[in-house]
């Protein structure tokens, strides 16, 4: 990424205590605009609790996260959302009783403000814009089925899409590729880096498949008992002693050309 | 002071019944997820049982020996009712389970009814302990005494039994996660019948033991019910202790509102209720329950669609027929139609709420109720005209469900539920006991419609437009935008709120929106019947829409309405025999078990086996990604 890229997303100081438990201590960071940066980290790293004090779903202890220079650390997800961030989650959240198409809808309608709106027939409302994300993700064959009965994989295509409604400008996507075959894996993250291109939007996301982070991610961070140890490009993690400690204890896994997919 | 220690004596005397029942209760819910709404029967069979048993068998010997046989037997009838009536509904969607219970309820008095007749018993003194002592001049009888001195103990080999034991290991486990106490090996279905008997047996035992201070009748059921929900929500969900300390202030502070407030006994236990969730929302000794997906168990609700031509033609042919009612000449089939369409009005509205919002509102006859008696008060008090009465019923059952609503959502789940019940029992007991302002007992009468409806055709047709124009209004709003926002909100708050959704305002306004029909209903009965009573706003009646939203069909837009006129239609005739409650119990029972997706979903699934349709059934999938309802399942999200 271009040094001199406005800086979409800052973070400092981030701090989350449950009880005496440090989940997440002091993390400082910067995101700029068109990046796409993975944080990365063993399990119980706090990169979830990281996301969600991001998002607005948990209160920071202390610290502050910046939008555009805007402070919003602690405000609700929906205000975090209209002011023009989009996220993913580790487990998705759909609408079962809906069809996919109708849980973008969903969205928009929320977007274009109309949530009390008493107007009749929803699913007339904002179709084709519903459409357009649902071929952007690459599903518009499956607009019309029921949310429910879609495969794991599509379920976090159409997520992806739902958080796209808005036209964002961040997208947090937590293990947007967890529980996925490693074919879709590549794909779906293909998928986001193209539309991260195109669109010029940053986006932050936490992923356990090395594969996926070293192929698409401009940048990592890497977590660990919630606190940040590495900051840089893919090769200077990889080099990074202290990394390679805490991940492998001390062996060299992140060697390159070492994939499995 | 001797009065006060007197007093403050028989509260904690009185404690031990409804602790004993609520403990139950307690029990059930939590390693079920079943609110037992036949626990109060349970216990009612607990007084009539014991009776019996302590005319045959003599002595003090035989009065505790009735006690605790008692608490078997009731327990074993539990067995009972679990067995034949709960398991087969377990995989039913949410709070199914409710209306299977609903119909014990009524089968359960009728047969107390054939055994013991109609008269009320009055309950043995307890042999030996017939005296009283004087606690500072003030009298106490013995029993009392030994009441106190029992409950501890009850209360200890309860949490013996619960936290060190190892079956108590296993009820904990089930309480917080039944699939995994499965997997590992356990026998669940014994384990919640275990569970049943236990708690059928105390409240069995609570049945029992209070017959000595008052006896046995066919009210007792629901006039316990709304008491023991009170005590286990102000306790805590699950929590023991909390079920104790809640009886022991809820009995006291009885005691001595009949001493200082008499006109106000009733309303005081729903204060207290109201304050202390206000404070501590999940009960004195609860914990917080965390928030999973709201409303889905099992299978995921079907997308709905707008009306297909071939539906909105019957619906005109329906509406034909409605109006052509009148030339059939038959008065009684006016009225009967008038009361249906009422009621399914209410239904429909309660529907709106509980289908599409997942939220369950133990309390909607708050504002049916509540509208009529806004109606009526108007035409009473100030001589208002109808056409005014009738514009502000709706408004003024709204503004309730607006206060209520905003008070209730703050919690979530079961809680929601109970507070809806306690703030609307809040509402009847108001209306119940300030005699002067509402008629209290005896009612508001002599309230008619306008002289332009005066004739009964004119209002009957009133009635249809009006009636069915809040029922297709409502359906108007499931599909506008307001609607969707109300079934994501249930679906994923999650979701919802992280795509700008604010899911508390939504569900407060679709409250509101439900309680001013809900109101409109009220209006509507007001003025064909003539007349109100409290129990338009009783618990009964709250129940009675649960009952036809879920017979009807949860999951399915026109579940409400087509449950209402069912049961509507099927009452209307069998209230004509000796025990129709029995045969409206059985049936409710027959069809729970054999349509547990409700009337509607259930003919639905029989329409698509017969045309081979199971293609893209949402049934066929495996509920991976379904979201769990937040009554069934609290821990679901993590």
């Amino acid at each position: 990424m271009s040094e001199t890229a406005p800086v979409v997303l800052k973070v400092e100081g981030l701090s989350k205590s449950f009880g005496g438990i440090h989940a997440v201590s002091d993390v400082h960071f910067e995101l700029a605009r068109g990046e796409l940066l993975a944080l990365i980290g063993p399990n119980g790293a706090g990169k979830t609790t990281c996301f969600n004090m991001l998002m607005g779903q948990l209160k920071p202890s202390s610290g502050n996260v910046y939008l555009h220079g805007e402070k919003i650390t602690g405000q609700k997800p929906r205000r975090i959302w209209r002011k023009g961030v989009g996220r993913t989650f580790q487990i998705t959240g759909t609408y079962p009783s809906m069809t996919v198409i109708e849980n973008i809808q969903m969205a928009l309608i929320s977007h274009h403000r109309r949530l009390f709106s008493l107007g009749p027939h929803a699913t007339r409302l904002y179709r084709e814009q519903a459409m357009q994300l649902l071929e952007l993700v690459g599903m518009p064959e499956q607009a019309e089925r029921a949310c429910a009965i879609l495969a794991y994989g599509d379920l976090k295509r159409l997520e992806l899409a739902i958080a796209l409604s808005h036209e964002p400008t961040l997208l947090l996507m937590d293990e947007p590729t967890a529980g996925m075959a490693p074919r879709e894996r590549i794909a779906l993250m293909q998928l986001t880096a193209d539309i991260v291109q195109k669109r010029n939007i940053s986006v932050l996301f936490t992923e356990h498949d090395m594969d996926v982070v070293f192929a698409h991610a401009h940048r990592l961070m890497v977590l660990n008992r919630g606190e940040l140890i590495a900051n840089g490009t893919v090769e200077e993690i990889r080099n990074d002693a202290v990394v390679q400690e805490v991940y492998l204890g001390g062996g060299n896994l992140f060697a390159e050309g070492d994939t499995h997919a | 002071m001797g009065l006060f220690i007197a007093q403050l004596l028989t509260g904690l005397a009185n404690a031990a019944t409804l602790f004993l029942v609520a403990s139950g209760l307690s029990l059930i819910f939590g390693v079920t997820r079943i609110v037992n709404f036949a626990h109060g029967s349970f216990y009612m069979l607990g007084a009539f049982i014991g009776y019996s048993l302590m005319q045959v068998l003599p002595g003090a010997i035989g009065f505790w020996a009735s006690v605790l046989l008692t608490g078997v037997l009731v327990g074993l009838i539990g067995v009972i009712v679990e067995v034949l009536v709960l398991r087969p509904v377990y995989k039913a969607p949410e709070l199914f389970q409710l209306v299977a219970t609903f119909g014990v309820i009524l089968v359960i008095q009728d047969l107390a009814l054939m055994v013991w007749g109609a008269e009320d018993l009055l309950g043995p003194r307890a042999p030996g302990l017939k005296g009283v002592v004087r606690i500072m001049d003030e009298p106490i009888p013995l029993y009392d005494l030994a009441l106190i001195a029992i409950t501890p103990f009850v209360l200890f080999a309860l949490w013996y039994l619960i936290a060190r034991t190892r079956v108590g290991v296993l009820v904990r486990a089930a309480t917080q996660d039944r699939e995994m106490v499965a997997a590992l090996g356990v026998n669940q279905s014994w384990l919640f019948t275990g569970v049943f008997f236990l708690g059928a047996a105390l409240a069995g035992l609570g049945g029992a033991i209070q017959l000595p201070k008052g006896g046995a009748d066919l009210l007792m059921d629901f006039n316990i019910l709304a008491a023991i929900f009170v005590v286990v929500v102000i306790g805590g969900m699950g929590s023991l202790p909390g079920a104790y300390i809640a009886a022991v202030l809820i009995s006291v502070l009885n005691v001595f509102g009949v001493t200082y407030l008499p006109q106000s006994t009733l309303v005081l236990m729903y204060i207290v209720m109201a304050i202390v969730l206000t404070v501590r929302p999940y009960g004195l000794l609860g914990r917080e329950e965390v928030v999973g997906e709201h409303g889905q168990v099992g299978e995921p609700e079907r997308p709905i669609k707008p009306a297909s031509t071939k539906a909105r033609v019957l619906v005109g042919i329906l509406l034909l027929c409605l109006f052509a009612l009148p030339l059939a000449g038959s008065h009684f089939l006016l009225i009967l139609t008038t009361d249906i369409i009422i009621f399914c009005l209410f239904a429909a509205s309660l529907h709106f709420l509980l289908g599409l919002g997942g939220l369950v509102s133990f309390g909607h006859a708050a504002y049916f109720g509540g509208g009529a008696y806004v109606a009526g008060l108007l035409v009473v008090h100030v001589n208002a005209p109808m056409e005014l009465a009738f514009v502000l019923a709706p408004l003024g059952a709204g503004l309730a469900a607006f206060i209520i609503g905003w008070l209730c959502l703050r919690l979530t789940g079961v809680y929601f539920a109970m507070l809806t019940l306690a703030l609307a029992q809040l509402l009847w007991s108001l209306v119940f006991q300030w005699d002067e302002f509402t008629g209290g007992d005896d009612g508001l009468v002599d309230i008619w419609p306008a002289e332009w409806l005066s004739q009964a055709n004119s209002y009957f047709y009133f009635t249809v437009v009006v009636g069915v124009g809040g029922i297709l209004l409502l359906r108007h709003v499931a599909h506008s935008p307001f609607g969707y926002a109300l079934r994501a909100s249930r679906d994923s708050q999650r979701q919802a709120e992280a795509t700008g959704i604010n899911t508390k305002r939504v569900q407060w306004m679709a409250f509101t929106l439900a309680g001013t029909l809900a109101g409109v209903a009220g209006a509507l009965f007001i003025f064909s019947k003539g007349s109100v009573f409290p129990n338009e706003l009783e618990i009964t009646k709250s129940f009675d829409g649960l009952i036809v939203v879920f017979l009807g069909g949860v999951k399915t837009l026109s579940g409400g309405v087509v449950g209402a006129a069912s049961l509507e239609l099927v009452k209307d005739y069998l209230t004509r025999l000796e025990y129709w409650r029995l045969a409206l119990g059985l049936l409710i029972i027959v069809v729970v078990v054999l349509a547990p997706h409700g009337i509607v979903g259930s003919l639905r699934k029989l329409r698509e086996r017969l045309s081979g349709r199971a293609e893209d059934d949402v049934s066929t999938v495996t509920s991976s990604a379904t979201a769990t309802a937040n009554l069934q399942s609290p821990e679901s999200e993590r």
